[in-house]
């Protein structure tokens, strides 16, 4: 029963880490993901120069281990120069490894728009630019809408690398309790259990809505 | 150059936990993707349950639930031993969703056919479908192994002696927080190209024992 115990009365401490953790998938995803979809746009460019380096950054963000590159902002930066807080230096490694990640899904995506549309309104007169802003993105984020989702519950299970600078999300909160009160095997399984509560949930919603997008084309 | 001497002293040990990890879950996806199609609903639901449980938790926190959870209170663990059973079960929940992708492709006229033999539904599975199945896993299984490669750097955190653990150690010697980080990454990188292309290699000589 002590099991329960200490889940009832550690579980307030550990929903103030689980919101840590949330607010910073929330933050990674929303600089990640713009910045994905210019990497995706960039190497697909006509110019050479612009292409081998968008390859280039997407190639290194993915073969470098989010916790390297984590370590690397952290520890790293500040001898450059430049001092980040925990959390803005987590964001900023996170969002690096999804841009490099969420460029690829992005990419499919835009490709997978019929060319057929793109020479048809390239035939109506319409300008690139106006091109890729009313037919292809809009089509080509919407097919890549489930592989984003799948994408965004790696990231939040990826914030719990934090962890290891020290920033209060829900792994470090649970470590801390647990080195206290000596009760690891009770708070680290609540601990997995609250991470599990979002991302189970969160997978059944991305079938869903593959399966109703699927039904749409 | 003299901080790649040591940052590469850990490359032996992300390769051997690597390694590891994918053998306990090649071998723990087998038992777990036949529970999952049991034709009994609670064994299909245990499975299943397990399958999204070990999918769904951080494997920063399944390390930390083995090593400091049962390595503390119930049998004693090394750090490699909890880093293999941790990414090793972690691994057999995503290889049997990977062997169920598997099993689907090949076709039911084999089935069938073994059936009209007169092959048992276990000698079937074993030495028909088993074989193919294993074959047409290789890419998807090859695209796990690289992420895995990379996510095994996870286990320095409970004190694992690998590639990302000698950069930190060297950044913390000699005070340079860059140059160790920048050489683990160039490392990561060189491991996963070899691995890509062997995979792709393998796959194409074995995709040609599969039957259509």
């Amino acid at each position: 029963m002590t099991f329960f115990n200490d889940w009832v009365d550690y579980f307030p401490d550990l929903l103030g880490g689980l919101g840590v953790s949330l607010q910073l998938t929330l933050v990674t995803l929303l600089i990640g993901l713009p910045a994905g979809l210019v990497l995706a746009l960039a190497a697909g460019s006509k110019k050479r120069v612009v292409r081998v380096v968008a390859i280039g950054v997407i190639e290194v963000g993915r073969g470098t281990p989010a916790l390297v590159v984590l370590q690397l902002f952290y520890f790293g930066l500040p001898t450059a120069g430049m001092t980040l807080t925990s959390f803005v230096a987590a964001s900023l490694a996170l969002a690096f490894t999804t841009a490099a990640y969420t460029s690829e899904i992005l990419r499919g995506g835009l490709q997978a728009v019929p060319s057929g549309e793109v020479e048809a309104a390239h035939a109506l007169g319409m300008a690139r630019g106006d091109i890729l802003r009313f037919v292809v993105i809009p089509q080509g984020i919407r097919i890549a809408i489930p592989p984003l989702m799948g994408f965004a519950i790696m990231v939040f299970q990826a914030t719990s690398l934090a962890y290891t600078i020290a920033m209060p999300e829900l792994m470090s909160q649970a470590y801390s309790i647990g080195s206290i009160t000596f009760r690891y095997l009770s708070i680290l399984t609540l601990a997995g259990l609250m991470y599990a509560l979002i991302t189970i949930p969160a997978s059944s919603l991305s079938n869903f809505v593959e399966y109703r997008l699927a039904r749409h084309r | 150059m003299e901080h790649l001497s040591v940052v590469a002293q850990g490359v032996s040990m992300t390769l051997l936990l690597t390694l590891s990890s994918l053998l306990f879950g090649a071998i723990g996806g087998i038992p777990l993707v036949l529970a999952r199609r049991s034709r009994l609903a609670l064994v299909r639901f245990t499975a299943r349950a397990l399958i999204e449980l070990l999918r769904g938790i951080p494997p920063l926190a399944w390390l930390f639930i083995i090593y400091f959870g049962v390595g503390t209170g119930v049998i004693e663990l090394s750090s490699f031993a909890a880093a293999v059973i941790g990414f090793g079960l972690v691994s057999s929940a995503y290889m049997a969703e990977i062997y169920r992708g598997g099993l689907t492709a090949i076709h039911d006229g084999q089935w069938e056919a073994s059936d009209a033999l007169g092959l048992s539904h276990a000698a079937t599975l074993v030495t028909i479908i088993g074989p193919q199945v294993l074959r047409v896993s290789i890419p998807a299984a090859a695209t796990f192994a690289i992420g895995l490669l990379k996510d095994s750097s996870v286990a320095s955190v409970i004190g694992v002696q690998d590639t990302i653990y000698w950069a930190s150690h060297e950044s913390t010697v000699t005070g340079d927080a860059i140059v160790p980080f920048l050489w683990a990454a160039g490392l990561y990188v060189a491991m996963t190209i070899p691995c890509a292309w062997a995979t792709r290699l393998l796959d194409a000589k074995l995709r040609k024992r599969v039957a259509r």
